[in-house]
């Protein structure tokens, strides 16, 4: 099957068209454009001494986070708060919750208070979809398990055409815990519906089954993975699969999979590096790549962050058609 | 004077004597007395007429968790019955994995009595291969069968010390016991919720491989040539593994295996997003090892075709697919579902209902499963062609998990009697 080409000729959008924002797949490359552009548009605005906005005033959005999470949580919060909204969080975590077992309850208790929007991050794929059945809000999806994190891709696709200034045509080398990774997920469904060449490069024991047809080009050595490619997307390895579990050591994987300077050379000399944070240094990316202000966006990253979600939570309280 | 009760106008379906003809059966107090296209109608029988609908021996359900003791909130012997009864299952053995778990004769004996005061069809039990499915120690095989035990299995968990499987195949040969195996090998399927392969990847869902069925099941035929016992893959869900039973079949091993349902009916593609109605174990798989169940069903090299019923309470399901209870309340529709078998070609009707009667009847050691002269009448009267929906409201388990809510299918179970007594009859 042929990728659907982004067409330049279709007509803009008025409005995002969903009552959630669940993932990336499913959505078309016109959507992705103009959440994109939505955000762009905040850039600039949160550089401004004076950057608050009116456009949620008056509206709730609750922060649900059953998955500890310090930086997309701040960075939602942040988007709301900038929005003019009233933000509020909730950390839900203790081990009755983690097995699911109250996840319906806690959704309808929440439902009931009528919060306009529910941003959600929980440890098991699918079950934001699940809690979205049964509210009446909308829920934007902060990473469910494996799954999705769509945030996260829209920031990376951000960052990326500011640097690049286009998305299509571009090859991406997405390196690292691919197995685990709802980052590398939600990046393959937006990369490929916006007509990048995406890789995927990672021990064999990091890859999950059939992982090429969801439309990549599977590699286990970094060098050939990373020839002559734009972008490199390097994942966080969890400390918890480091030793032994999925990979033998960490100087193991350093030697082999953690990007330095060395690697990068097979790239673009223009490549650019990103991280979706937080880092291991000496893990899966060596200090000097990481700091470099030519080739590392990992900073910038974070800053496309709080515009791409002010952008999507814009998207979510417009009227749904 | 005894009841007589005549049958008369049905199609005959008798897999164990090659039966398939129009004729009549004669149930004589509890017994079948006659069964055949030239019987006799003594004088002053009831007679029913079955208007040319196929009458079988009773469906023996070799699989079904029936809650009893210990998890009454999702099913009882008296709900499950009832279910069966709807179904055509005349006998129903159920698992081990209660609470306490069946590994005491005193435990056989106590569901054997609840069965007989509140089930509708006949109950048998299989037993724990080991003390509390810990996988370590066997249990009082001998004298749990003494109490009743039919089988021995550990249920929806596989025994997975080889030195265990490779002993209890062994003693359990002393008595020609059959040992039945949830074949999955536990390291390769830890953590999976589904089956391994491309749905999984785009669901963020930890996939079981095949080879974890393929190399138990594959061990265990090893263990099978080593030590003689019988033995019973309960389950199989892949073609690597239907393959490895094929062999031992024509290499002579004593050994058998089973299909559920679902596991022809249904591929991974039923989870869809995420619906935890069709999450099982072994998992739902590919629509290549679907179609490789059916060829084993119709080659022959599966014996045996359960419901695998796993009832489950709504607190169970309605949860994020990775914490949810696998299992598919499964009672009711195996005859229906199985029928699509016959409707597509694959199997003979004969075919069909032997993997539902006379095989696991002969398995197991029940003298059911056959219409012949002198057996207590436990049959079962169907219509094989009636197109209608299953519909999730009409199921009468405690439970009712299914994914086939509003599937259409075609056959209908019209009576289900056990000892002559109808247990079931269509409204």
């Amino acid at each position: 099957m042929v990728p659907p080409a982004p067409s330049p000729a279709a007509a803009p959008l008025l409005r995002y068209p969903h009552r959630h924002l669940l993932g990336i797949e499913g959505l078309s490359p016109a959507e992705i454009t103009w959440l994109l552009d939505l955000a762009e548009s905040h850039v600039d605005q949160n550089r401004r001494p004076d950057k608050k906005l009116a456009t949620l005033r008056g509206r709730t959005v609750m922060n649900l986070f059953f998955e500890s999470s310090t930086r997309t949580r701040t960075s939602f919060e942040l988007a709301g708060k900038l929005l003019g909204a009233d933000v509020i969080n909730m950390q839900v975590e203790g081990s009755s919750i983690k097995k699911g077992e109250t996840l319906i309850d806690t959704a309808m208790t929440l439902n009931a208070m009528r919060p306009d929007m529910l941003v959600v991050r929980h440890d098991s794929s699918g079950a934001i979809a699940l809690l979205a059945q049964k509210v009446d809000c909308s829920v934007l999806n902060a990473g469910d398990g494996s799954h999705e994190h769509p945030t996260q891709a829209l920031l990376d696709a951000l960052t990326i055409r500011r640097r690049k200034g286009r998305l299509a045509g571009l090859t991406v080398a997405i390196c690292g815990d691919i197995l685990h990774s709802r980052v590398a997920r939600s990046n393959i469904q937006l990369l490929n519906t916006m007509g990048a060449m995406v890789r995927v490069v990672a021990p064999p024991t990091l890859l999950p089954r059939e992982v090429e047809r969801l439309g990549v080009e599977v590699h286990h050595d970094m060098h050939a993975g990373l020839e002559g490619c734009d972008i490199v997307m390097m994942l966080r390895l969890q400390a918890e699969r480091m030793q032994g579990a999925f990979v033998p050591s960490l100087r193991e994987y350093f030697r082999f999979w953690g990007l330095d300077a060395e690697k990068l050379a097979a790239a673009k000399p223009d490549a650019l590096v990103l991280h979706p944070g937080p880092m291991n240094r000496g893990v899966e990316i060596d200090t000097d790549v990481a700091d470099d202000i030519d080739r590392s966006a990992i900073t910038e990253q974070v800053e496309m962050g709080v515009a791409v979600r002010m952008a999507c939570l814009e998207a979510l309280t417009q009227p749904y058609p | 004077m005894t009841a007589v009760t005549a049958y008369t106008n049905a199609r005959l379906l008798d897999p164990a004597s090659g039966l398939d003809a129009r004729g009549a059966l004669v149930v004589e107090d509890r017994f079948i007395a006659a069964a055949g296209p030239e019987v006799q109608i003594p004088e002053g029988a009831t007679v029913i007429d079955c208007h040319g609908a196929c009458l079988a021996p009773g469906l023996i359900d070799m699989r079904a968790f029936l809650g009893e003791p210990g998890y009454e909130h999702k099913e009882t012997l008296a709900t499950g019955g009832a279910a069966a009864a709807a179904g055509g299952i005349t006998t129903v053995i159920a698992q081990p994995q209660t609470d306490p778990i069946v590994d005491e004769p005193a435990v056989v004996g106590y569901i054997a009595r609840s069965a007989r005061a509140t089930s509708p069809v006949r109950v048998h039990t299989m037993a724990a291969i080991t003390t509390g499915l810990r996988g370590s120690e066997m249990t009082e095989m001998g004298l749990l069968a003494e109490a009743g035990a039919v089988a021995f299995t550990d249920g929806v968990q596989a025994v997975a010390d080889a030195q265990i499987m490779r002993r209890a195949l062994s003693y359990a040969s002393h008595w020609d016991l059959l040992i039945v195996q949830h074949a999955e090998e536990p390291a390769l399927a830890r953590g999976g919720v589904m089956n391994e392969g491309e749905l999984a990847t785009r669901l963020g869902l930890s996939g079981i491989p095949d080879a974890a069925e393929i190399t138990m099941v594959e061990r265990d035929l090893r263990l099978v040539e080593l030590t003689g016992g019988r033995y019973h893959a309960a389950c199989l869900s892949t073609a690597g593994a239907a393959d490895a039973m094929r062999r031992a079949k024509t290499l002579g091993l004593r050994a058998s295996c089973g299909v559920a349902v679902h596991h022809f009916a249904l591929n991974e593609l039923e989870i869809g997003e995420y619906r935890t109605f069709a999450k099982t174990t072994p998992p739902l798989r590919s629509e290549d090892n679907r179609k490789a169940i059916v060829e084993a069903l119709a080659d022959g090299t599966i014996d045996v075709i359960v419901s695998d019923h796993s009832p489950q309470d709504q607190e169970s399901k309605r949860l994020p697919f990775d914490a949810a209870e696998p299992g598919i309340a499964g009672l009711q529709t195996l005859l229906p579902l199985s029928l699509e078998l016959v409707h597509r070609g694959h199997l003979s009707m004969l075919d069909l209902l032997a993997k539902l009667t006379i095989n696991p009847a002969r398995l197991l050691g029940l003298a059911s499963g056959t219409l012949a002269v002198g057996r207590k009448a436990d049959f079962v009267v169907f219509d094989p062609d009636t197109p209608w929906l299953l519909s999730e409201s009409q199921l009468l388990s405690k439970s009712r998990n299914t994914p086939f809510d509003g599937r259409p299918v075609q056959g209908r179970v019209l009576r289900t009697a056990v000892s002559g007594n109808t247990v079931y009859a269509l409204a």
